[in-house]
C-alpha cells in the first residue's frame, strides 16, 4: 500500500491557450495532510479537476501506481479518488444515509441494485460515526447546515473507499467550532489516506497542515512545511505585493509564525 | 418508523382498491364501450408508469414515448392484419393499393410469439441504443427533450410516407380477431380488459420496485446531481438508460395491448402531440409518485373524451391550459396536495428526531 501515493509531473492544463496549471509536479504521499493554497485563480481548483478527470490535462497524474489522465470521471472515482466540490453537492432530496449508500455502491451488482437496502452497512454505520452524523440519519440532506453538508461529503468520500481525497475549500463558510471539528476529522482521516485541501483559510492551514504547495499562476510557487512556506520571500510578494515585508505585516496576512 | 410504515400500510391499500376497482366494480357497473374506452385510459396509464420513472424520477423529460407506443401497437397490428388475412395471404387494405405482395419485414409477424417477443425487445432496444448515444454524450434537459419530440415526429412521417406497408395516415384498422378470439365477441373484449388491467398492475409493482430499491435511489441521484454520482464511480449513463428503456418497454406493451382494444392505430395516436398528451396526465397527476402518473393519465383521457364529445376542438387548449396551471403552480402535480393535507395533520409535535415529518417529502419518500 506504500504505492498509495498522488504524483504529478509537468500536469498542464489549457482553457483556449489560457495556461491555468503550468507544468506543476507535485507528490504527496500517504499520511500526509497537504493543503494547497494561492491566491484566487492560481488554478487550484483546475488542478483538482484535472486529477479527478473533470477537465483534460496533459503531463502525468499517477496515483497508486496508475496514470489518470485519459480516465473517464467514474473510472478515475473507481480507482479510489474522491474529490468534493468549492460548493457542497450533496444529494439534496434524499437523507444522509441514502447519500451515504449511494456513495458506498459504485461496485454493487445489478441484483443488489433493484434490491431495497436492508439495514445499514457496515461501512456507512462507521462513516456515519466518523463524521457525526449518526443521528442525522434520516434527515433529508437538503435541510442539513451548511457545515454538516461538507461533513455529509467527507463521509461520503469514506464510504466511497477513497484513497486519495481531494478537498476544495472544506471549510469556507463554518464557523469557528465546526472549522476546528473539520480540521480534527481530516487529521483523523489522514493517518492511512492521501488528503489534499485546497484552502484560503490561513488560521485553519497554520492548525492542521502537515504539508503546503502554494501554487500561483498555475505554477508551484513554493512548498514545505507551514513556517517554511510563510517564511518564503516569494510567497510573501504574492500575498503581499513586491518588496520587503516585516514579520507583522506577513503575519497578518499569512498568519502568526511568518 | 411510523411514516414507513405508513407508506407501505397506504401503498398496499391502495393497491388493493385499485384491483378491486378494476377487476370487480369497473366490469359490473360499466357497458361494454365504456369497458373498452377505460382500457384505453389503462393502455395510456402503462405509458405514464414509464414516464414518471424515466422523468418524474430520472429527470429525464420524455417528449416522445409516442414512438415506443408506436412500435409496440403497429407490431400488434401488423400481426393481427396478418392473420385476419390467413396463412400466407395479404392483409386487405394492402391488396387494395399494391400487388406487390407483403413486405419482407412483415413476414416474422405471422407468427404470434415472435411479435410478443418484438413488442418486448424492439422499443426497449431502441431505447438502449438512443440512451446510449445521448446519455453517454451527456444530452439532457431540454434538449433531450427536443431531441426525443424529434424522433416522434420523424417517426409519424415515416409512418404516413409509407402507405402501403403502414397504412399512411389511415393507419392499420378492422382487426377482427386476437390470438383467435374474436374481437367482435363482448366476452372476448372483457378479457382484452382484463389483460391490460392485470398489464398495468404489474407494471405498477415493478415501478414501485424499482424506486424503493437502491436502483431508484441512484436514480434520483442522477436526476439531481449528475455530475457528483458520476465522482462516486457510477456512470449515471448507464443508470438513466435502464429506467429510459423499462419506460419504453412500459410504453410498447401499452401499445400493443392498446391496438385489439380501440381497434385502429394511426399516426395520429403515436406523433408529437399525442406523445405530449402522455406527458401531461402525468405531470397533473404528480411525476414523482406511484399513483400520480396513472390516476393523471386516466383522468386527462377520460376528461379528453367527455370533452371532446361536446366541444370537439376545445380539448387542445383545456389540455394546454392545464398543463401551464400545474406547471405554474403545482410543480408536484395533485399529489403534492395529499401531501400537504398529509402532512398538515401529521403526528401532534413530532419530536426533534422525527424532523423529516415535517418536511414535505418530494422524491425520497413519496410512494402514495
Ligand atoms: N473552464 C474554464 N475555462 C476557461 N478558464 C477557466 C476555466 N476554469 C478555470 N479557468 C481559469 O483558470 C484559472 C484558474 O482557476 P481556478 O478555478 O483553478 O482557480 P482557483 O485557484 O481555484 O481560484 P479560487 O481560489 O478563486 O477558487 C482562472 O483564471 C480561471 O478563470
Ligand atoms: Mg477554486
Amino acid at each position: 500500500m506504500n504505492t498509495d501515493y498522488l504524483e504529478l509531473t509537468g500536469l498542464t492544463v489549457s482553457f483556449d491557450g489560457f495556461v491555468a496549471v503550468d507544468g506543476v509536479n507535485l507528490s504527496v504521499l500517504k499520511g500526509d495532510l497537504r493543503f494547497l493554497i494561492g491566491p484566487n485563480g492560481a488554478g487550484k481548483t483546475t488542478l483538482i479537476d484535472a486529477v479527478s478527470g473533470l477537465v483534460q490535462a496533459t503531463g502525468r497524474a499517477e496515483f497508486a501506481g496508475k496514470d489518470l489522465l485519459g480516465l473517464k470521471v467514474h473510472r478515475i472515482a473507481r480507482l479510489g479518488v474522491g474529490r468534493t466540490f468549492q460548493t457542497a453537492t450533496v444529494f439534496e432530496e434524499l437523507t444522509v444515509l441514502q447519500n451515504l449508500d449511494i456513495a458506498a455502491g459504485a461496485g454493487r451488482s445489478p441484483w443488489t441494485l433493484l434490491r431495497k437496502r436492508s439495514g445499514v452497512p457496515a461501512a456507512v454505520e462507521e462513516a456515519m460515526e466518523t463524521v457525526g452524523l449518526t443521528a442525522l440519519a434520516d434527515t433529508q440532506a437538503g435541510i442539513l447546515a451548511h457545515g454538516q453538508k461538507q461533513w455529509l461529503e467527507i463521509g461520503m468520500l469514506l464510504v466511497q473507499d477513497a484513497r486519495l481525497l481531494m478537498l476544495d475549500e472544506p471549510v469556507a463558510g463554518m464557523s469557528a467550532e465546526e472549522k476546528d471539528e473539520t480540521g480534527r476529522l481530516l487529521q483523523r482521516i489522514c493517518a492511512d489516506r492521501t488528503v489534499v485541501v485546497v484552502e484560503h483559510d490561513m488560521d485553519f492551514m497554520r492548525s492542521f497542515a502537515k504539508s503546503v504547495t502554494v501554487l500561483h499562476a498555475g505554477k508551484v510557487l513554493s512548498e514545505g512545511s507551514v513556517a517554511e512556506v510563510q517564511a518564503d520571500p516569494k510567497v510573501q510578494e504574492v500575498y503581499l505585493g513586491p518588496g520587503h515585508h516585516t514579520a507583522e505585516e506577513a503575519a497578518i496576512v499569512l498568519g502568526e509564525g511568518a | 418508523m411510523t411514516s414507513i410504515f405508513r407508506s407501505r400500510y397506504a401503498v398496499g391499500i391502495g393497491f388493493l382498491v385499485a384491483a378491486v376497482l378494476l377487476f370487480a366494480v369497473a366490469p359490473a357497473v360499466l357497458t361494454t364501450f365504456r369497458l373498452g374506452l377505460l382500457g384505453k385510459y389503462l393502455c395510456y396509464a402503462m405509458v405514464a408508469v414509464g414516464i414518471g420513472l424515466a422523468w418524474g424520477r430520472g429527470g429525464m423529460l420524455t417528449l416522445g414515448q409516442g414512438v415506443f407506443f408506436g412500435i409496440g401497437a403497429y407490431l400488434m397490428a401488423m400481426h393481427l392484419k396478418l392473420a385476419d388475412a390467413g396463412p400466407g395471404a395479404v392483409p386487405d387494405f394492402m391488396a387494395l393499393i399494391s400487388s406487390e405482395g407483403v413486405p419482407w419485414w412483415w413476414e416474422p409477424f405471422r407468427s404470434g410469439t415472435v411479435t410478443i417477443i418484438a413488442i418486448l425487445v424492439l422499443p426497449t432496444l431502441l431505447a438502449v441504443l438512443l440512451g446510449q448515444a445521448t446519455f453517454r454524450r451527456k444530452v439532457r434537459g431540454a434538449y433531450f427533450a427536443i431531441l426525443s419530440q424529434a424522433l416522434a415526429a420523424a417517426f409519424a412521417i415515416l409512418l404516413i410516407g409509407n402507405p402501403v406497408a403502414t397504412g399512411g395516415s389511415t393507419g392499420l384498422n378492422n382487426f377482427k380477431g386476437f390470438f383467435g378470439f374474436s374481437l367482435r365477441d363482448p366476452a372476448n373484449r372483457q378479457m382484452l380488459y382484463f389483460i391490460a388491467a392485470a398489464a398495468l398492475l404489474v407494471m405498477v409493482l415493478v415501478a414501485r420496485q424499482l424506486m424503493v430499491s437502491r436502483f431508484g435511489e441512484l436514480l434520483v441521484a442522477c436526476r439531481d446531481g449528475e455530475e457528483r454520482v458520476r465522482f462516486l464511480g457510477y456512470d449515471p449513463a448507464t443508470v438513466k438508460t435502464v429506467a429510459f428503456a423499462v419506460a419504453a418497454m412500459m410504453a410498447g406493451v401499452g401499445g400493443a395491448l392498446f391496438v385489439p382494444i380501440v381497434g385502429i392505430i394511426s399516426p395520429n395516436d403515436v406523433g408529437v402531440v399525442p406523445s405530449i398528451g402522455l406527458l401531461i396526465g402525468v405531470a397533473i397527476g404528480g411525476r414523482t409518485t406511484l399513483a400520480g402518473p396513472v390516476l393523471g393519465a386516466i383522468a386527462v383521457a377520460w376528461a379528453e373524451t367527455s370533452l371532446s364529445e361536446q366541444f370537439p376542438s376545445g380539448w387542445t387548449y383545456v389540455q394546454g391550459l392545464m398543463f401551464m396551471l400545474v406547471v405554474a403552480f403545482l410543480p408536484g402535480g395533485l399529489a403534492s396536495l395529499v401531501k400537504w393535507r398529509r402532512t398538515a395533520k401529521a403526528d401532534p409535535p413530532p419530536p426533534p428526531a422525527a424532523e423529516k415529518d415535517l418536511t414535505p417529502e418530494p422524491a425520497g419518500g413519496a410512494q402514495a
